[in-house]
């Protein structure tokens, strides 16, 4: 073998991939970096309020183990909470590493990080860059990478996408194969490690708030490959989304933080301009509804009360399936400042200005909880992750990592607002930390040559090109993926039935059939869209199934998993004290004993294979139930 | 209104290949834009006169014009595509690629040069690693933030370069999205450790000289980005390097 230095790939260019690239050139070590195009233009760029950390700079007395708390409970107790606890310790060093960046995040009077509120959590904890915090973050990694690029040990591939793992005789991942988006060339990489950071699968709802690129196929490949998948019916509802033809655009909830309020008529169908409905006849469900949180409750909750309001009370504004989100009340300079870039966004999609009219909006798919199963090592001296750790963000196949929102590790059943800028970056530097570690550690002699399986792999995937490419069938791909959007955003939504689910597994299971019969409209091979398209839809709708099975087999209500016929509902008016409370609480428990169990995916020839795994409760034992009234 | 929109794309099917023109026309719909009418055509790619043809290659992925992907020359005027919104251009709506960078498919541009100019003028802050040292980046007071922000947020769309008479194929200026981000690394407290350097890459040819103030560049920018204050901004910095460059 090669006594050279090691390789590693880290596939996909959004803050939790450029991290990695960064932590794994910054331990000397050689990556090839891999993304669908310009790294810069990545998903991530698209978040909005901010990222959190406990930096108690506001007089509230917040602290670190409240930010573990929240995230906890904000996910319904369902992730290890080890490596919570220590991402949020390590948050407010992270804020300080993009700050010495140069990250342009905002300011208070005395120059400081001005921090604003976000939901599920009573405290300022969001430190933010105006309403365009990801893509500051983004570009901030992204100059560090070139740094990096400079100094000759990061070597990008743009362009490229992967479509397989490389497995070796002893099952480890070895390397990768890709297209080559503009000559839809297929070559196979070799590497002694492979980071995935390739995202968030919000496009197999068809219309979400995500990149028209956040399709998971990477992830799903990798599960078609023997990678375990986890909690893949956990898909948050943003509540707040301007509802498009073409895609669902996040109105973040930092303007809510910042005293945007939800509401809509009391009056059904009500046609009232909505500025000259008095204050009496309107209805802020949520703040009456959740006194004690308003309208910064956390995204599921929000989004199921939205869903009762529209869905079962039938209060949408014109009848529709919308409601106000209000903030022409507050001062418009203060708008501008704090949310400029947003009300750009609504401005320019509508042509309607926000400070003078309240925007409009529904619940849309926004973000995986789940993803690739990662291990992590515990740190018996602190209860946290162990760092440096090479089993940190492995996934079950050896030498296979993933980061960012393709792993399923932080967010439980619910994520909170602001956390996912923080698990993206804070995840991608411990892969890339562990990716490092591992290669550094392995003994290369002992490895089975990879040459066979880099060349079979790649002949492989030609061969499906060349089916696809040369296919006379009538199934558009394009077609196909609005059905399966369609069938998932009825049947796997907000509310989950049963009956339902089951209508979904038999209608994905016809839609794969016919993804056999598809057929394009091109076949040349330059720069040809369309293939790479047509394989993703098929690697979509193998995630749409996984997370389809999921949710059949979870019959419970937990954070945005929601089968009202499993609910159990807080007793009205009761708490802690009340006899109702005690008893609620008792059931709650017992529900936690068949249920609190992280769902891992398995792929199989008659599609997945569900067990269950327990869920480290070390840190915060699931003593008391989420209540956000 | 009409109840169809009607497009005009220029099309070309490789880097070597001469271009054409075809014609498109979808259904109306209220809020269609540009990139969701682009994705209409793809689905079912027949000209105006009836041909199947290929689907029309571009590029855009965030469709919320924060990504950068989606530039092209819409009715004549650089811009992003996704936020082009059909009932406010005229018809036909003619679609080109950026003309100053080269074609690879249709209205598909490689910008690489954009990326490999952030390399020329140093636009990073020079950190020893990105391993938490328990102490932040000094203060920077909410004015200086103001500029910064404005600066920060170019996306490298390409839209200043098309517009800038002096930026092209064959042409060695950086174009103003490259020299804006000098000014930011600049400004930042410790970034401006490296000024010396990034001056330098901007003083000579190609650089910051080739500027005859157009002001074409700020007029199209979709973000807003100050782009003729930071070159400006960075005149009299090149200016005060030069007599520290002489007298010491």
């Amino acid at each position: 073998m090669s006594t050279a230095k090691p390789t590693t790939i880290v596939v996909g260019g959004g803050l939790g991939g450029l991290w990695a690239t960064l932590r794994l050139a910054e331990a000397g070590v050689p990556v090839e970096l891999f993304a669908l195009f310009e790294v810069k233009r990545s998903h991530s760029a698209c978040a909005q309020g901010g990222i959190n950390a406990a930096l108690d700079t506001k007089g509230q007395g917040d602290s670190i183990r409240q930010h573990i708390v929240d995230t906890i409970k904000g996910g319904a107790y369902l992730a290890d909470q080890p490596p919570i606890k220590t991402m949020c310790e390590e948050a407010p060093g992270l804020i300080h590493t993009f700050e010495r960046m140069g990250v342009t995040f905002s300011r208070t009077p005395e120059g400081l990080l001005d921090l604003r509120l976000f939901g599920g959590v009573k405290n300022k904890r969001t430190v933010f860059a105006g309403s365009s915090t990801g893509q500051q973050l983004l570009y901030g990694v992204d100059e560090q990478v070139r740094r990096c690029e400079e100094a000759g040990l990061v070597h990008k591939h743009e362009w490229w996408e992967m479509l397989s793992l490389v497995l070796d005789a002893d099952g480890r991942c070895r390397g990768i194969t890709a297209l080559n988006l503009r000559s839809l060339e297929v070559e196979a990489f070799p590497a002694e490690a492979v980071v995935l950071a390739t995202g968030g699968l919000g496009l197999v709802y068809g219309r979400s708030t995500n990149s028209s690129n956040s399709t998971g196929a990477a992830a799903s490949r990798a599960y078609q490959q023997g990678a375990a998948f986890m909690n893949a019916e956990f898909i948050q509802y943003h509540p707040t989304a301007m509802i498009g033809d073409d895609k669902n655009r996040l109105m973040s909830e930092a303007s809510r933080g910042e005293g945007a309020r939800i509401w809509t008529p009391r009056r059904p169908g009500d046609a009232r301009p909505p500025r000259s409905i008095p204050e009496a006849e309107r209805f802020y469900f949520l703040e009456e509804w959740y006194p004690a949180y308003g309208n910064t409750v956390p995204r599921d909750v929000a989004s199921r009360a939205i869903w009762k309001a529209v869905k079962h009370m039938g209060l949408g504004v014109r009848g529709e399936d919308r409601v106000y989100l209000d903030l022409t009340h507050l001062p418009r300079e203060f708008v501008r400042r704090r949310l400029g870039s947003i009300l750009e966004i609504y401005e320019s999609f509508t042509g309607r200005d926000p400070c003078e009219e309240p925007m409009e909006i529904f619940p849309a798919p926004h973000y995986s909880m789940g993803g690739l199963w990662v291990d992590w090592e515990k740190d018996l001296a602190t209860g946290g992750m162990k760092h440096g750790s090479p089993r940190n963000h492995q996934t079950s196949i050896p030498g296979l990592f993933a980061c960012g929102e393709c792993d399923g590790a932080y967010h439980g059943a619910n994520r909170l607002g602001a956390n996912s800028l923080l698990s993206a970056s804070f995840s991608g530097r411990v892969a890339g930390e562990a990716a490092a570690a591992y290669v550094q550690g392995l003994a290369r002699t002992a490895l089975p040559d990879p040459a066979a399986a880099l060349g079979g792999e790649r002949l492989r995937q030609e061969e499906i090109n060349t089916r696809i490419l040369s296919s006379d069938g009538g199934e558009n791909p394009f077609a196909l993926h609005r059905e399966l959007g369609e069938l998932m955003t009825g049947k796997v939504g907000v509310e989950r039935d049963n009956r339902e689910l089951d209508e979904a597994i038999a209608g994905l299971a016809e839609l794969k059939a016919r993804f056999g019969r598809v057929g394009l409209d091109e076949r040349g091979a330059w720069a040809n869209a369309s293939l790479p398209y047509a394989r993703q839809v098929y690697d979509m709708m193998v995630l749409a199934e996984v997370i389809a099975v999921s949710a059949r087999q979870r019959d419970e209500c937990r954070g945005s998993h929601h089968k009202p016929a499993f609910e159990m509902e807080i007793p009205e008016g009761k708490f802690p004290g009340d006899p109702e409370w005690d008893d609620y609480l008792a059931r709650w428990k017992q529900n936690n004993d068949r249920w609190l169990r992280t769902t891992v995916a398995r792929h199989g020839p008659e599609g997945p294979t569900i067990e269950y795994l327990p869920v480290d409760t070390s840190v915060l034992p699931p003593e008391t139930p989420r209540d956000y009234r | 209104m009409a109840d169809t929109i009607h497009f005009r794309i220029r099309r070309q099917d490789g880097p070597g290949s001469a271009p054409y023109w075809q014609e498109f026309r979808i259904p109306h719909r209220v809020g269609h834009n540009v990139v969701s009418s682009l994705m209409v055509i793809r689905e079912n790619p027949v000209t105006a006169d009836g041909r199947r043809v290929a689907p029309v290659a571009w590029e855009s992925n965030c469709m919320e014009e924060v990504c950068g992907s989606c530039s092209m020359r819409i009715n004549g005027r650089a811009r992003q595509a996704c936020s082009a919104l059909v009932d406010t251009l005229a018809q036909p709506i003619v679609l080109e690629p950026l003309a100053s960078f080269p074609v690879v498919r249709d209205l598909m541009v490689d910008r690489a040069v954009m990326f490999a100019n952030l390399h020329r003028v140093h636009a990073w802050v020079d950190l020893d690693g990105s391993w938490d040292v328990h102490t932040g980046a000094p203060r920077i007071s909410p004015q200086e933030w103001d500029l910064n922000y404005a600066l920060s947020r170019c996306m490298t769309c390409g839209c200043c370069m098309d517009a800038c008479p002096h930026f092209g194929l064959d042409r060695a200026f950086l174009g103003p999205a490259p020299l804006a981000q000098v000014l930011l690394m600049n400004n930042h407290p410790t970034g401006r450790y490296a000024r010396a350097e990034r001056l330098h890459a901007i003083m000579g040819e190609g650089g910051l000289t080739d500027c005859s103030s157009a002001q074409n560049c700020v007029q199209v920018c979709p973000k807003k980005v100050p782009l003729t204050t930071a070159l400006a901004a960075l005149g009299r910095q090149t200016t005060a390097q030069l007599f520290r460059d002489i007298f010491g």
